[in-house]
């Protein structure tokens, strides 16, 4: 059973979306995710200033068995990437929705946040996709 | 491990296994409309001694000739052992051997391999080889437009002093992925690159510029002042360069204040034959920041749960077979046998062997250069320093001396007005540490007797390019 906070919204890509105080957004990868990719070992990150939109690729997450892309769930202006798991990418799979943040964007369209899933509704995804 | 093929038995118990009465019951789901009936176009086989008759009528047919051509794949002395361990069963029948279960020794030759082409470029990585050095060149241009983020340009400079089948094959390759190579004219008086030909292109958005070292006339550019313009202008720095001519000159990694960023070239030089053109392997190695782009095979090593140490692929998350389409190359291979002969090859000549061959190189195009000048109809085209190879201008028409020279057994060179048409005559000629004096003399001799019959009515000579 993995876990799925709350107070977090839910892209289908397995990436979840935090907005923070100053109406930023914090980017991360699921517990489910982090699971099914294993042991982490490179994260390529966007580049600061890089604007991108809804469901776009943007990052690479690589674990010793896959490398797989992540898409921003909503569209803005990077502002801000995680550089410590450049030496430490396990952080993402041993601190998901805290330290493993992967990056942090200004959103073009706060209202690009309802197109996501709240965390039953992604419980319900990840159940149905299992079949 | 060996290649072992199957005994009739061995099939037998197979098919018995499966439950299948033949082979050709396997290919049953084939519609009978798609079978070929015979393969009626190809000729009769033939047994081992007819082909070994056959082989022998052809090899002849391509002549010894003394060669004093460069242009790309050079004439070197191979020490004998070098292809009696490559061509041992285990390293010559071997296919696609990565697997770490059962091809550490495999796997530990490609990364001494990896070591050396490090040590050799300066650089911090290499790759366990692509399969030329005019591919190498196209990987590298592709790995710079990835790698270079702060660039959107895709827009590459490439000096016209880089070997001409280079630039064709990474037009080839590159043009059809948005990537603009942008020629750079050479100066008519020294044969390189000046920096004055790339101040157009200053404060313009540039994603790399290449160098090639010795250039393609055997001319060396000032590899520091190009890198370090390239680094002002945000532009990374491929450098292609002669991995003999690396034991004597500044090795790419140390280039300008920062070093090139991505080395690349044709490996032949080291142990690999002629061979009327391959195969060949091509090297690339770069700076760490860059490993991720870097294509094709990395071996790496590690430590086993016994903690012993092992070889394995590594980085396997740039190829394609993880990747697919958002690989960093198409290619999932390498060129293992001719590496194994370099790797070979490197280990005996050891760093000061190669510096011995690359100086010995040197001064026989010197030799080379003085001699075939001496004639009045001769005479170097460029007016800077060259290695191992050099370009002459001859004031008669190169047609009328190449086909005799070619009668007395003789490869005079490389001509130039293929690719250089603005040239005029010109030929490209290069002596190894495999010409002696006296092949020297035999080739200023026939030169000499040539003019002499050929400049009856006299030599003309054309006034000096301005």
């Amino acid at each position: 059973m993995s876990n799925i906070p709350v107070e977090l919204k839910y892209a289908k890509t397995h990436e979840w979306a935090r907005i923070n105080e100053d109406g930023s957004v914090t980017v991360g990868i699921s517990d489910s995710a982090q699971d099914q990719l294993g042991d982490m070992v490179y994260i390529e990150v966007p580049e600061i200033g890089q604007t991108v939109t809804a469901e776009e690729a943007c990052a690479v997450i690589e674990s010793v068995k896959a490398a797989s892309d992540i898409y921003a769930p909503i569209g803005g202006e990077i502002v801000e990437v995680n550089e410590s798991l450049a030496d430490t990418p396990e952080t993402v799979n041993q601190d998901v929705y805290g330290e493993g943040w992967i990056f942090r964007l200004t959103p073009t369209d706060k209202g690009e946040m309802d197109a996501l899933m709240d965390a039953d509704a992604y419980q319900g995804f990840l159940d149905s996709e299992e079949h | 491990m060996p290649f072992i093929p199957h005994t009739e038995s061995d099939v037998r118990d197979m098919l018995d296994a499966i439950g299948a009465q033949d082979v050709e019951d396997l290919f049953d789901e084939i519609p009978a409309s798609l079978r070929i009936d015979d393969l009626s176009g190809v000729p009769e086989g033939l047994n081992e001694q007819q082909i070994s008759r056959l082989m022998m009528e052809r090899a002849e047919a391509d002549g010894r000739p003394l060669c004093f051509m460069g242009a790309g794949a050079y004439e070197h002395h191979i020490p004998a052992a070098v292809w009696e361990l490559t061509t041992r069963g285990e390293f010559y029948t071997a296919y696609t051997p990565y697997q770490a279960e059962a091809s550490q020794g495999t796997l530990q030759l490609l990364y001494e391999f990896q070591t050396m082409m490090a040590g050799l470029t300066g650089m911090d990585v290499s790759n366990a080889s692509l399969y030329d050095g005019a591919s190498g060149m196209a990987e590298a241009v592709l790995m710079a437009v990835r790698g270079n983020r702060k660039s959107k340009s895709h827009r590459i400079l490439v000096p016209t002093t880089v070997h001409p089948e280079y630039r064709n094959t990474t037009h080839t390759i590159v043009n059809n992925q948005g990537i603009e190579l942008v020629e750079v004219p050479y100066d008519p008086e020294g044969g390189h690159t000046a920096l004055d030909s790339l101040k157009q292109y200053e404060g313009e958005d540039i994603a790399a510029l290449v160098i090639q070292q010795p250039n393609f006339f055997g001319i060396l550019e000032d590899v520091d002042a190009l890198t370090e313009w390239a680094h002002q202008q945000g532009a990374l720095v491929i450098a292609v360069a002669n991995p003999t001519s690396l034991a004597l000159l500044t090795p790419p990694g140390e280039w300008g204040g920062k070093g090139a960023d991505i080395a690349c070239g044709e490996g032949q030089p080291l142990g690999v034959p002629m061979m009327a053109g391959g195969p060949y392997f091509g090297y690339i190695c770069c700076k760490q920041a860059l490993v991720r782009q870097l294509p094709g095979r990395i071996c790496g090593r590690t430590i086993d749960r016994d903690d012993r140490v092992g070889y394995t692929l590594t980085l396997q998350a740039r190829e394609q077979h993880i990747r697919r389409s958002k690989a960093t190359s198409n290619i999932c291979t390498n060129q293992g046998l001719l590496v194994t002969a370099a790797t070979i090859y490197m280990s005996l000549l050891g760093a000061d062997g190669l510096k011995r061959v690359a100086q010995a190189c040197h001064a026989n195009t010197r030799k080379l250069v003085t001699a075939l000048t001496a004639s009045e109809c001769v005479e170097p085209l460029f007016n800077r320093p060259y290695f191992h190879e050099a370009a002459l201008r001859f004031s008669l028409p190169l047609d009328n001396i190449m086909r005799p020279l070619h009668a007395h057994n003789l490869l005079p060179g490389y001509v130039l007005s293929k690719d250089y048409p603005e040239l005029g005559d010109a030929l490209l000629v290069c002596a190894t540490e495999t010409r002696t004096d006296a092949d020297i003399e035999t080739y200023a001799g026939h030169l000499n007797r040539i003019i002499e019959s050929q400049a009856a009515a006299g030599c003309p000579v054309k006034p000096k390019m301005a």
